[in-house]
């Protein structure tokens, strides 16, 4: 199972910590830029002002095996929310395959 | 006069103890102790056969005392004019370097570094004898050309106490800076083959005449070497800033908008950058405003004094109009701000004390940000980077209130007890400031719509499209000012 979780970079380490307390090692992280509902923010330069409405936010994207998928999806529930528009989405799908380039293992054996 | 062995040797003790008594507390500061010295001399006087050594000895105290101040004041202006070139490099070539795009940083730097090169050679060969040679009312001469008679010694027109040498590579660096400031208006589009050349150009023919009537001897603008229209231009906010300013004007309506302006957005790349460039600026001006004293004396102090409240006032004054605006006060906004009123304050800081610097500095601040928002939007220009609306504008406001607000308490430019500006009794030189004004503004106009017909034809000005929406760091210099990843 595939879980890609877009939050708010201000609880990324919270998110994380939390993570790392139930055993969940791996992840593949990097900064996106995007926006969902939330609206941008004005910025003004000498009295331009520009509409910045993709916000700079984290993913986070793991490959875990099916038993482990509910609690972390519980787990980044808990941590990234603040209840606030912006504060993300997670998306769950299916994977066919996982390789270990190392050693060519296949399956769960890969995570 | 006859000299029998041991009253030689006495008068010769005399001379000696009296030369170490009256130089060394002279060549450090006037202490009482150098009160000592005329008992010294009248004991000495008493000997009927002294005259001679005594007037040695005096010839020699003035030749100490001369080369005292000459020391004093030539290590100020060395200062000085090492802080003028740093305006540019890394001042100026940061400050606009973080404004633009990601993409033309390097390029929009390079254009000023290219100038501290260029006009410094130019300098050498003609420019400062433009400038600075004979005394015609419009240019000067090649009296100079080649350095020719630039030396140790003085000029006695200009700066009386300090080499001549020492008085041109103080006014190369303000050649230097005058035509980078023309590169905000021209920035993120123009050909790096069409500046060298339009700016090489422009020193030549709108510059050096200038500086030459403003403050060259016998120049028609000239305040104290006798200039038909005295005009009060402490620094250069006609000689620098009008002329950049209103050349700047006249290459952003040439030049036309760069593409995608104003519907796409064009945010600083860097305020960091601009940041540290405004502050090296502002240090930098010192020596700019309070080196333009020529020496180090307390019209340096008082210079320096209105130079950095003339800021200070002007950052506020910017950023409480755009806190009234906008609801916050930016980071771009306060160091504009206080370039705009570094720039009002050039032309009056050698005549103005601490309180006209401060008034002069709230309104700078508050109209130039008035140009930049409002006046640039209304009409359309794209002077990118605002050099209009800052020196051009600044410089117009600073050179007007200098007319107004100039002292004799602070500058008896005109003689002693005749009054200088219009609150000090003298409302004609609020007129004699418009003349310099209309002048430089007509110069600049005129020189520089001529210049860039002549360049656009030699060398063409503007990138092609697809070289403007690539960047001028690649098709203009093959490199880029960011490789994070190497």
């Amino acid at each position: 199972m595939k879980i890609e979780a877009i939050i708010q970079p201000s609880r990324f380490e919270s998110v994380k910590d939390a993570l790392r307390e139930i055993g969940i090692e791996g992840m593949t992280v990097t900064e996106v830029r995007g926006h969902g509902r939330q609206k941008g923010h004005t910025e003004v330069y000498r009295g331009r002002e520009y509409t910045v409405d993709l916000l700079p936010k984290i993913k986070l994207e793991m490959v875990l095996p099916d038993a482990l998928a509910n609690r972390v999806v519980d787990t980044i529930l808990r941590t990234a929310k603040t209840g606030k528009i912006g504060d993300g989405k997670i998306f769950l799908s299916r994977v066919e395959e996982a390789i270990r380039i190392r050693n060519e293992e296949r399956g769960e054996n890969a995570l | 006069m006859k000299c029998v062995g041991w009253k030689c040797s006495f008068s010769l003790v005399l001379v000696l103890g009296a030369i170490l008594l009256a130089a060394v507390p002279l060549s450090a500061q006037q202490t009482p102790a150098s009160f000592a010295v005329p008992s010294t001399i009248a004991s000495f006087l008493a000997t009927p056969e002294t005259p001679k050594a005594l007037s040695e000895k005096l010839t020699q105290l003035d030749k100490d005392v001369k080369a005292a101040q000459s020391s004093a004041d030539n290590a100020w202006m060395l200062v000085s004019a090492a802080l003028v070139l740093m305006m540019t490099g890394p001042g100026l070539a940061l400050f606009y370097g973080g404004l633009v795009r990601r993409k033309n940083t390097l390029a929009m730097m390079m254009q000023s570094f290219a100038l501290m090169a260029l006009i410094t050679v130019m300098w050498a060969l003609v420019g400062y004898s433009l400038c600075f040679g004979g005394d015609g009312h419009f240019i000067g001469s090649f009296e100079h050309a080649f350095l020719r008679g630039v030396g140790a010694d003085p000029n006695p027109d200009y700066a009386g106490t300090i080499p001549q040498t020492t008085f041109m590579v103080y006014q190369l660096m303000f050649a230097i800076i005058t035509p980078a400031l023309i590169t905000g208006a021209t920035a993120e589009r123009m050909k790096f083959s069409g500046t060298v050349l339009f700016l090489t150009l422009w020193f030549l023919v709108v510059y050096a005449p200038l500086a030459h009537m403003v403050w060259g001897k016998g120049g028609l603008l000239n305040a104290s070497l006798g200039g038909k229209f005295p005009t009060l231009d402490f620094a250069g906010g006609t000689v620098v800033h009008i002329s950049s300013g209103v050349s700047a004007l006249v290459c952003a309506l040439y030049l036309g908008k760069r593409t995608g302006y104003p519907k796409q957005p064009m945010p600083p790349h860097s305020l960091v950058l601009s940041f540290i460039g405004a502050c090296l600026l502002w240090v930098g001006w010192f020596g700019f405003n309070a080196g333009s004293a020529l020496a180090s004396n307390s019209l340096a102090s008082s210079a320096f004094v209105a130079t950095h409240f003339g800021a200070a006032a002007a950052a506020l004054s910017w950023s409480a109009a755009e806190w009234i605006k906008n609801g916050r006060a930016s980071a771009l906004g306060a160091i504009s701000g206080a370039v705009a009123g570094l720039v009002a304050i050039t032309p009056a800081a050698g005549f103005v004390g601490p309180m006209p610097a401060l008034v002069i500095g709230l309104i700078a601040g508050a109209a130039c940000y008035w140009m930049v928002t409002k006046v640039k939007a209304i009409f359309g220009y794209d002077d990118a980077l605002d050099a209009f609306g800052v020196h051009g504008a600044g410089g117009t406001i600073g050179a007007l209130l200098t007319g107004v607000f100039a002292q004799q308490v602070i500058n008896p430019i005109f003689g002693a007890g005749k009054p200088v500006g219009g609150l000090d009794g003298h409302w004609g030189q609020v007129g004699n400031q418009l003349v310099g004004i209309l002048i430089a503004w007509i110069f600049a106009l005129v020189g520089t719509i001529v210049l860039l017909k002549i360049v656009d034809l030699l060398t063409g000005i503007r990138v092609p499209e697809e070289h403007e929406i690539e960047g001028l760091d690649i098709t203009q210099h093959g490199e880029e000012a960011y490789n994070l990843e190497s």
